[in-house]
């Protein structure tokens, strides 16, 4: 047994699943609280009202848990009461919560998700259970209280209550097209009455199943109907114009079990426990910031460990870790690939690096692993000043306000150092696996998007991009269009040292799309790039979705003055069926001609796992000797007999 | 966990539910000597235990709490078990 202080201790800071893992209710990417006691009475004795504010915005905007939460709403309550607070910057929000159940328990995280904004909620909640004759009577409560945005919160039971486990599919049907008639009908009205923003929480998926799996093939079961309008709810609130509060992508990704406590519910007819009221609020809250254009705009990234591993300027080009091959080579390439996804659909990327620029750039410029290239970044910041000033010289050139920032950096000196000098800049508390930064970008909601706005209409390209890529597959009636359309680069260097350790590593773990199963050392692939009788060539293809990295690599060597031996030839087998043999074949070739050869020498020797490629040369056009008893073969092309290939690809060198 | 340790993270929430650190729990402390201690902060203040104490009451054992003492009874014996 512990003794007693270590396990208070424990229990005063309960264990937290690692941060960042996506079962955690917390608001992990907020700063944990410091020196909570003091700082929470100091709010509620601080003199003024214009410093009482500050000082609750700045709490909020760390982690707080419901209870720390109730709190500071309650300090807000008491100071402020119903009058936002003088000079405040955003338009006050007059909000009504339309519930059919308890829906006090949201409230308070609901203010504070907003105040850490700088919105200032006012809250109206509708009597227990009178939502509807609230909207119909222009003479109730809610019409008195002149909201300017309307939140219907409906539970899972009210909207699912035509739901009969014995209905037949028509019945089923009628029943959610009722369901969806009523709440366009109560979005109308909201509409019309009070001219402001209406947003519709989703479904949340709190039934036990009555079939299981496939649930949806009973078409009365509640569980079932509430999917069914999850899914019909998008498309439907979208063109009424109302904004959507996806409490059920929220639940299932942090745990439907710990919104919804069936205890509560039977209690309370509390739908959402207040254990999940923090994040509730953030959703809310965003939605509200993002109508009132309070939305960041620009990802301001650090460099070195925040985009790929190690320091470029001790490690140098080839030593940073970036790319296929090594998982947290992959995990940095995620990361980049989430920033240029953001930036595709407007976010403004920028870097902020303490580095000699000519290094950091080199990265962007030269190593063929990265995702972002110069040309994504908007504003590149790289020398020795401190990052505070950098940072506002970001904001300034980009004419952007600080307010609209979210700082990326690995190192938690940098990130403190903001929040001190620049409180305005929003600074995730990323994880420290790198694997977890895009999660962490997202959870913390700092891009949140209305899809349904002007701003966003006139932005039709991306729009017509989508619905490109939706088409082509649609539209693609054989193999060659289809892949006409894919885009594809084969891109090809030879070995160098950026490669090397990738090279390496395919020849010796390759087996199956592999001619001779040839296993090379670091040494014998340096050997390689220095014999002027051989090449190594390694291949990278790109496509209109995307980088698969290097999938390819062969080893040629001039075996005779006119003849060249393919020692090694080797494929992922992700990039098969996609005729990427046929363009290497056409660059082996001239690597052979300019080697001086008239012939190449194909070889297979068979392994218990290469059975697959038993006869790549004879497609190609080699002309194949017998195979000797073990199963081994080689074959001869001429290259005179060659055909140019019209291949549904660019080859390029790169 | 002794009583003691008990009373300490339970002192800790109940100011922060009822937003008053001057809160001092005795075993006899009930819901008529906390300004606010309602049905809606009981609802707040039984989460708030389950959570801090990564533990779950019953329905049962809920309402047949009569005090302060009767709950960090109640803690007390689920974190033993």
């Amino acid at each position: 047994m512990p003794d007693s202080v270590t396990l208070a201790a424990f229990v005063a800071e309960p264990p937290r699943a690692h941060p960042g893992l996506a079962d955690d209710l917390d608001l992990y990417w907020l700063p944990p609280v410091e020196r909570w006691a003091e700082r929470i009475r100091e709010v509620e004795a601080a003199p003024d009202a214009g410093a009482a504010w500050s000082a609750m915005v700045a709490l909020a905007n760390t982690r707080l848990d419901f209870v720390r939460t109730l709190r500071l709403d309650r300090a807000l309550q008491r100071r402020f009461g119903e009058t936002p607070p003088p000079g405040l910057a955003t338009r006050p929000v007059r909000l009504a919560v339309l519930a059919s159940s308890t829906a006090g328990q949201l409230l308070p995280a609901t203010r504070v998700a907003a105040l850490r904004r700088g919105l200032w909620v006012s809250a109206y909640e509708a009597p227990y259970g009178q939502y509807l004759s609230e909207l119909l009577d222009t003479g109730s409560g809610l019409y008195a209280f002149e909201p300017n945005t309307v939140l219907f919160a409906m539970d899972a039971h009210h909207l699912t209550r035509g739901a009969d486990p014995a209905a037949d599919a028509e019945q089923g049907d009628s029943v959610l097209a009722e369901t969806l008639g009523e709440l366009a009908r109560c979005w109308r009205i909201a509409r019309e009455a009070f001219r402001g923003q209406v947003i519709q929480q989703s479904v949340l998926p709190i039934f036990p199943a009555l079939l299981g799996e496939n649930e949806h093939r009973l078409p009365g079961s509640p569980a079932a109907l509430a999917a069914r309008l999850n899914a019909a709810l998008r498309g439907a609130a979208a063109n009424a114009g109302v904004d959507l509060l996806a409490v059920d992508v929220k639940a299932a990704q942090t745990g439907i079990a710990r919104w919804h406590d069936p205890v509560l519910w039977h209690r309370a007819k509390q739908e959402i426990s207040p254990l999940a009221t923090p994040l509730y609020g953030e959703l809310f809250a965003r939605l509200a910031a993002a109508q009132q254009g309070r939305t960041s705009k620009c990802l301001v990234l650090d460099l070195d460990n925040t985009l790929w591993g190690g320091v470029i300027g001790d490690d140098g080009l080839d030593g940073i870790v970036i790319g296929q091959g090594s998982a947290l080579g992959e995990a940095f390439l995620g990361f980049q690939a989430y920033a240029r996804a953001l930036a595709k659909r407007g976010v403004i990327l920028a870097v902020c690096s303490k580095n000699d620029e000519a290094n950091a750039l080199a990265a962007f410029r030269h190593h063929p692993d990265m995702v972002l290239r110069e040309n994504d970044i908007a504003c590149f910041v790289a020398n020795w000043n401190d990052k505070a000033a950098n940072v506002r010289a970001i904001a300034a050139r980009l004419n952007i306000g600080l307010d609209a920032l979210v700082f990326v950096d690995d190192n938690p000196f940098e990130r403190n150092l903001i929040r001190q000098e620049l409180p305005m800049v929003a600074v995730p508390e990323v994880p420290e696996d790198p694997a977890l930064f895009a999660a962490a970008i997202s959870d913390g909601g700092y891009f949140e998007g209305l899809a349904v706005t002007e701003e966003d209409r006139e932005r039709t390209g991306q729009y017509r991009a989508n619905l490109q890529r939706e088409t082509l597959q649609a539209q693609s009636t054989d193999l060659e269009s289809y892949l006409r359309g894919l885009q594809m680069e084969l891109v090809w260097r030879r070995f160098d040292l950026v490669g090397l350790q990738r090279i390496v590593q395919l020849i010796n773990k390759t087996n199956q799309f592999n001619l001779t199963t040839q296993r090379y050392t670091q040494d014998e692939v340096l050997a390689v790039m220095d014999d002027p009788r051989a090449f190594g060539l390694q291949l990278r293809l790109l496509d209109r979705f995307g980088d698969n990295g290097i999938i390819g690599i062969v080893i040629g060597r001039r075996t005779e003055p006119e003849q060249v031996l393919i020692d090694t030839w080797l494929m992922s087998c992700r990039v098969l069926g996609r005729r990427v043999e046929e363009a290497t074949l056409a660059l082996v070739a001239a690597e052979a001609r300019r080697l001086g050869a008239a012939r190449l020498i194909g070889e297979y020797r068979p392994t218990a796992k290469n059975g697959m490629v038993r006869d790549h040369y004879r497609r190609l056009g080699f002309d194949m000797g017998a195979a000797a008893a073990d199963g081994s073969a080689s074959g001869v092309l001429v290259l005179a007999d060659l055909p140019e290939p019209d291949l549904p690809m660019v080859i390029r060198e790169g | 966990m002794n009583e003691a340790a008990i009373y300490g993270v339970l002192t800790e929430l109940f100011h922060d539910v009822f937003a008053d650190d001057s809160i001092v729990l005795r075993p006899e402390t009930s819901a008529p000597d906390v300004e606010g201690w309602d049905s809606f902060t009981n609802l707040n203040l039984i989460v708030a235990v389950e959570g801090r104490f990564g533990i779950r009451m019953q329905t049962t054992e809920i309402e047949q709490l009569q005090n302060v003492g009767d709950l960090v009874a109640t803690i007390a014996r689920k974190l033993r078990a």
